[in-house]
This record gives C-alpha cells, sequence and structure tokens, in this order.
C-alpha cells in the first residue's frame, strides 16, 4: 500500500524534479542520501539501547536474587568465607551511600519522619552485618574472631570479631551533645552495663584459653586417652561461636537501646558519626599501608 | 524436670552450668560483677545430668544455644546467655536481683 502511495507523489515529485537545475538536482539527491543515512543510524541507536536497558533489568534483578540467597550453611567451609567477603566488600559499599544520604539530609534539615526511615535503615544495616557474622561463625569461628576480614587499623582494635561497644560509646559521645540530664543517665548506665558484659564475655573465654592449653599440655597420646582428649578439646572450640554471637548481640543491643534514649535526630547524628569514624579507621589503614618508608 | 526445678526453688539465684561450659562461667561472672554469687549447680556432675539436660533443653526452647547456662531468679526460668544479657542492658537485671544482693557493687 505504501509503495503505490509513494510511487503516486514519487511520480508528482519527477515533475517538480526535472524543472530544477542540474546543480539544484544533485544538492537535493545529496540531501536525502544524507537523511536516509541518519535514519537508519538513528535506528540502530535506538534498537541498542533498548537491547541494552534489558539487559540491565536483567542484571539488576540477578544482582537482587543472588544477595538474597544464604549460600553459607550449604556450602563447604571454605566456600562459605568466600561468600562472606564478597557480601561484606557490599555491605561496607552500601554503608558508604547511607552515611552520605545521612550527612545530606542533616545538612539539608530534612523532617524527622524522613531521619527517622534513614536510622531505622542504618540500623536493619547493622543487624544484617551481625546476621552475616552468624552464618561465618558457624562456617569457621577463628577466621571471624580473627577479624582477617577487616582493615589493619580495625584489626587493632578487635574484640571477639569486632568492636568494643562501650568504646564506640565513648566515641559518640562528645558527638551527641547537647543530651538531656536524663539521657546522660541513661547513657552512662548503658554505658557501665555494656562494660559489665564485655568483662564477663572477655573473663570467659580467658577461661576458655587457659582450660585449653592446660589439657593440651597433657601428655595423654597413650591409647584412647588422646581420643577422649581432642574430643573434649573440640567441644570446648565450639563454645567460641556463642561467645562471637554473644559479642555481636551485645554490639545490636547496644545500638537498640542509643537509638531508644536519643531522639531521631541525635539518633541519626550518632549514625552519621559512627560511620565516618569507621570510614576515617579503614581510610587510616590504607595510608599506613601505603606510607612512605626508608628502602631496607 | 523435678530436679531441676526443686532445685531452682530451694536457692533463689541458681545457674544450671556444665564444668567444661566457658559461657557458664562468664555470666557466673557477670552475677558478680554486679554483687550477688548465684549458686552453679554442674549437670554434668549430676547422676540424673542427662535427665536435667532435656528439661532444660524443653525449658530453653528452640532458639537457645544449649541446654546450659540455664539461669533461674527466685525460682522461675530466666533464659539463657542471651535472656541475660538484654536484660542486664535494659537495666531488668538489676532489679530483679535487688532482693539478692548482699553488697551494693
Amino acid at each position: 500500500m505504501k509503495s503505490s502511495v509513494h510511487i503516486i507523489g514519487y511520480e508528482f515529485e519527477l515533475e517538480k524534479y526535472a524543472s530544477f537545475s542540474p546543480q539544484t538536482q544533485r544538492r537535493l539527491a545529496q540531501n536525502r542520501e544524507a537523511a536516509r543515512k541518519s535514519r537508519l543510524r538513528k535506528k540502530a541507536y535506538v534498537q541498542q539501547l533498548e537491547t541494552s536497558r534489558l539487559k540491565l533489568v536483567q542484571l539488576e534483578q540477578e544482582l537482587v536474587r543472588a544477595r538474597q540467597q544464604t549460600t553459607y550453611t550449604t556450602q563447604p567451609n571454605g566456600a562459605g568465607i568466600g561468600t562472606f567477603e564478597m557480601e561484606y566488600a557490599h555491605w561496607v559499599e552500601e554503608q558508604h551511600k547511607q552515611v552520605a544520604e545521612l550527612r545530606r539530609a542533616l545538612q539539608a534539615h530534612v523532617g524527622d519522619v524522613e531521619l527517622r526511615m534513614l536510622v531505622e535503615n542504618g540500623l536493619n544495616h547493622y543487624a544484617n552485618l551481625f546476621r552475616m557474622k552468624a552464618d561465618a561463625a558457624k562456617a569457621d569461628v577463628f577466621y571471624l574472631i580473627s577479624g582477617k576480614w577487616r582493615t589493619s587499623v580495625e584489626r587493632f582494635f578487635l574484640w571477639i570479631g569486632g568492636f568494643r561497644p562501650s568504646e564506640l560509646l565513648n566515641v559518640l559521645l562528645p558527638q551527641l551533645e547537647p543530651l538531656t540530664d536524663q539521657q546522660h543517665a541513661e547513657v552512662c548506665t548503658l554505658r557501665q552495663s555494656c562494660q559489665q558484659v564485655e568483662d564477663a564475655l572477655s573473663q570467659g573465654i580467658e577461661r576458655l584459653q587457659q582450660t585449653l592449653s592446660q589439657s593440651m599440655a597433657l601428655d595423654q597420646s597413650i591409647g584412647g586417652s588422646y581420643r577422649v582428649q581432642m574430643a573434649a578439646a573440640i567441644e570446648k572450640l565450639e563454645g567460641l561461636e556463642s561467645f562471637a554471637n554473644q559479642a555481636d548481640h551485645l554490639r545490636g543491643q547496644t545500638l537498640h537501646h542509643m537509638a531508644r534514649i536519643l531522639t531521631t535526630r541525635q539518633a541519626a547524628r550518632g549514625l552519621l558519626a559512627l560511620g565516618e569514624y569507621f570510614e576515617r579507621l579503614r581510610a587510616l589503614s590504607s595510608l599506613w599501608a601505603a606510607r612512605p618508608r626508608e628502602p631496607t | 524436670m523435678e530436679k531441676v526445678m526443686g532445685l531452682a526453688s530451694e536457692n533463689g539465684l541458681v545457674i544450671f552450668s556444665k564444668s567444661s561450659c566457658c559461657m557458664c562461667y562468664a555470666v557466673n561472672m557477670l552475677f558478680q560483677g554486679i554483687g550477688v554469687k548465684p549458686v552453679m549447680y554442674d549437670i554434668d556432675q549430676d547422676p540424673e545430668g542427662r535427665e536435667m539436660e532435656k528439661a532444660l533443653m524443653k525449658l530453653g526452647g528452640a532458639a537457645a544455644a544449649g541446654p546450659v547456662p540455664a539461669v533461674f531468679i527466685g525460682g522461675k526460668f530466666m533464659g539463657s546467655t542471651n535472656e541475660i544479657m538484654s536484660a542486664h542492658l535494659s537495666g531488668q537485671l538489676v532489679q530483679m536481683l535487688k532482693p539478692f544482693h548482699h553488697s551494693m557493687s
């Protein structure tokens, strides 16, 4: 249908065309050709964009699905930790985004409703970390409490696989002023309770070390005693997972209570201060590694 | 179960433990740190230990990491490490332990 109309129109144009000068005719032909080429290029470009867009949507869906999968418990030990390292790298990236978001929101003086959402996101993000760590502890508790997955300066402050919550409270407090007298009292009580739990857990781990060391020092290599000795030692080491979990439970509870004591705005400032603190420690680790040294 | 509940009601503050359990030791240290001295009952040293362990597992439910430590305050089952830590951070533990203070810490 289109071609017959085109032919009729073309014949009409032909008459007009014949009356033009040769130069004009040539110019018109060139213009037509250029326009045709331009249309073809545009068509190809649009098709490319469409294909890329579809690919992007597919990739995004795959990424979400991959992140949602829990893979540790069904994989052998080594693989579980590999997944943890990858997940932790994503966690740090997301943390960075959230910190930037908090900074922007506080500078822009957004309302409490939006701040509340950001605070909830921040708290959930930490809860996710503790869940990831619990899975990693099942796969390889020594890896987790060694802090191998953290930067060097963070490892310097390590207490049972992470930061000391009471110390973090000390870091945060000056950033949260002004606090009401009531808030001050509650934070001080929280900090004291936190320290007491930390001391108890530290003493528990020390006892584990001592008793394990003592039992390993005995030479029970004769007959079945060796098996018994080793079995008892393994049972002891399995207790380490509890300590790792309780340390994270303490961290989570401390965050929860701080969010309860503080106003939304203060909690947002607190989360920002905490995130920036960790970022600075990580940056320090990089700078330390790259510092200029005397050639040996 | 009767033995467990019997011991719990006889003693105001009991932590059922095992001699090899270091988390039990940690919970004991926490209580002592806040000024009370709980009775530590090692179920692995008791001839009825297996039954007691089963009873404690039932009390603790699916969420508990193990039968011990199992903390009883005033004859009532308070939970394991998780519950005790949470209770201390919320300030509830100190309140519950007030009648058992022989000295303020």
